[in-house]
């Protein structure tokens, strides 16, 4: 069984390159806009000859690892302390519900004129947006903690620390990773989307340049890139998650089938 | 008592904070919040609600429905049969893991700089959520109550109606829900890019102008703009998902 999807999968794959090969070469669709498969290959085999290109990916990834890191850390941070203290978390309910949803892109012009194309306007954007995804589930973790499981450890005599350590951390455990696998690939997304809109070093400065040369193979290329990054990311965030919840149900479960 | 008093603490708290703080303000960037107070009224009244904010409205509206509509219609056939899952999973999968951002230059490519282009993006970027969501929701079925459908004659279009989608619902809107944020993000941006207007570009404008409270009420416009969708998007969900809030609540009381 395992087989065969493995090798329906890889046809797929396949038959997606076979069509972005043949769809131009037959005059389908322009060449112009869309090369064949084998020239964005021989296009992306040129970035990784070009030793910018792998100073503007190493520009992404730093960017997207500092955003990624405060993020999670400052709303691990806010929500254990917000939902640990009594009345913090209905007092802040409206304003996370209203700050959440203002699209972290309306922050660009600002980003621009505070820290025009450096690093620092990369990160503002990365963190606010990555910021909410943990939170939020940091928020409905603690809430799933289970109420004779608090009580017994509370009866045990376990003081406001070590419950938090014992009881709260891990039952939250599984919904922060899945907050930071979302955040991981969100903090991506703005990396790369501030890097295209305001210009800072970076793989979508890189593609804003190869589309304004109309270096069309090439941009196709550093989209691909991109994807292949995406998927990298969203990979290593699974492998995470995996092993600091190897004890938990979910986990366990996965395995045994 | 305590409960509305605390809704409305904290905000009141951070808004007379900023205010107070930013009350003598010189600097250039952050103005007083009087100032961009006092803006708002002029830059956002009919005038520019009908040639900037309906416009990106329509195409997000636009973009969002035809993912909506092709997610939902994809992922039931691809759902639906376990061969075809297998053949288009890795490419949907890079496909998904591509930054839509990045799509803008090259749909700009086929599209030009028109409407079309800006309907396009919104739509691609949507799509990938609602598309996954809808294919693990018609995957996850419940075994016994599609074979009890079955058994019971309910075939063809009432089958995907009552049992198929309405069993995938609570996943489609999660994935809907995801593809609302992410079609405001490519709303702005499209239009940050190539357009003649559209809020993302009203607030770039006001940004290269230097009309710095202008600029500080469009990222307001585009903060309310989010909650409301956000608002409405929960009320829908509310009436659409009601059994299914209803059931996961009386099976927690009683576990």
């Amino acid at each position: 069984m395992r087989g065969t999807d493995t090798a329906l999968g890889a046809a797929g794959l396949a038959v997606l390159l076979a069509l972005g090969e043949a769809a131009p070469r037959l005059g389908l669709v322009k060449e112009a806009y869309f090369p064949p498969t084998s020239r964005i290959a021989a296009a992306l085999g040129r970035e990784a000859g070009d030793g910018a290109f792998w100073t503007a990916l190493g520009d992404t990834l730093t960017g997207w690892a500092l955003g990624l890191t405060a993020a999670v850390v400052a709303s691990v941070a806010v929500g254990l302390v917000v939902s640990v203290v009594p009345y913090l978390r209905e007092a802040t309910a409206s304003t996370i519900e209203f700050l959440r949803p203002i699209p972290s892109v309306a922050l660009i012009p600002l980003a621009v004129l505070l820290y025009g194309t450096e690093l620092r306007s990369v990160l503002l954007l990365v963190v606010y947006a990555s910021f909410w995804q943990v939170l939020v589930q940091v928020l409905y973790g603690v809430r799933d903690v289970d109420p004779v499981a608090e009580e017994t450890a509370r009866s045990y005599g376990l003081g406001p620390w070590a419950r938090t350590r014992h009881v709260l951390w891990p039952t939250a455990l599984p919904y922060v990773m899945t907050g930071v696998r979302l955040a991981a690939a969100v903090a991506l997304i703005l990396a790369v989307t501030a890097e295209l809109v305001i210009g800072a070093p970076g793989l979508g400065a890189r593609i804003a340049v190869a589309q304004a040369s109309q270096a069309v193979p090439d941009l196709y290329a550093l989209v691909v890139v991109t994807g292949l990054l995406g998927l990298l990311i969203n990979g290593g965030a699974r492998a995470v998650e995996r092993r600091a919840l190897a004890w938990h149900q979910s986990v366990r479960g996965e395995v045994a089938v | 008592m305590l409960r509305p008093l605390l809704v409305v603490a904290l905000p009141a708290l951070l808004v007379s904070a900023w205010w107070i703080a930013s009350d003598g303000s010189t600097a250039v960037y952050w103005p007083p919040l009087r100032t961009i107070l006092k803006t708002f009224p002029d830059v956002w009244t009919g005038e520019r609600l009908r040639t900037d904010v309906l416009p990106s409205v329509l195409r997000l509206l636009a973009g969002y429905a035809s993912a909506a509509v092709a997610g939902v219609a994809l992922g039931t056939v691809i759902g639906s049969y376990r061969r075809v899952r297998a053949f288009c999973e890795p490419a949907l999968e890079f496909l998904r893991a591509v930054p839509p951002p990045v799509l803008v230059p090259v749909i700009m490519l086929f599209a030009g700089i028109g409407d079309t282009m800006k309907i396009v993006v919104i739509a691609s970027g949507c799509l990938w959520p609602v598309l996954l969501n809808t294919v693990e929701g018609v995957r996850a079925v419940d075994s016994v109550m599609a074979e009890t459908a079955r058994s019971y004659g309910v075939t063809g279009a009432a089958r995907l109606r009552h049992v198929v989608l309405r069993s995938a619902s609570p996943q489609i809107f999660a994935g809907l829900r995801q593809a609302l944020s992410i079609g405001l993000i490519l709303m702005v941006i499209s239009e940050m890019f190539a357009a003649s207007n559209g809020l993302g570009f009203a607030i770039v404008q006001f940004q290269r102008g230097f009309a710095i409270p202008d600029m500080w009420t469009g990222i307001l416009v585009l903060g309310l703009l989010g909650l409301l969708l956000s608002v409405v998007f929960q009320f829908v969900e509310r009436r659409a998902l009601g059994w299914y809030h209803g059931l996961r609540e009386s099976s927690r009381r009683s576990p």
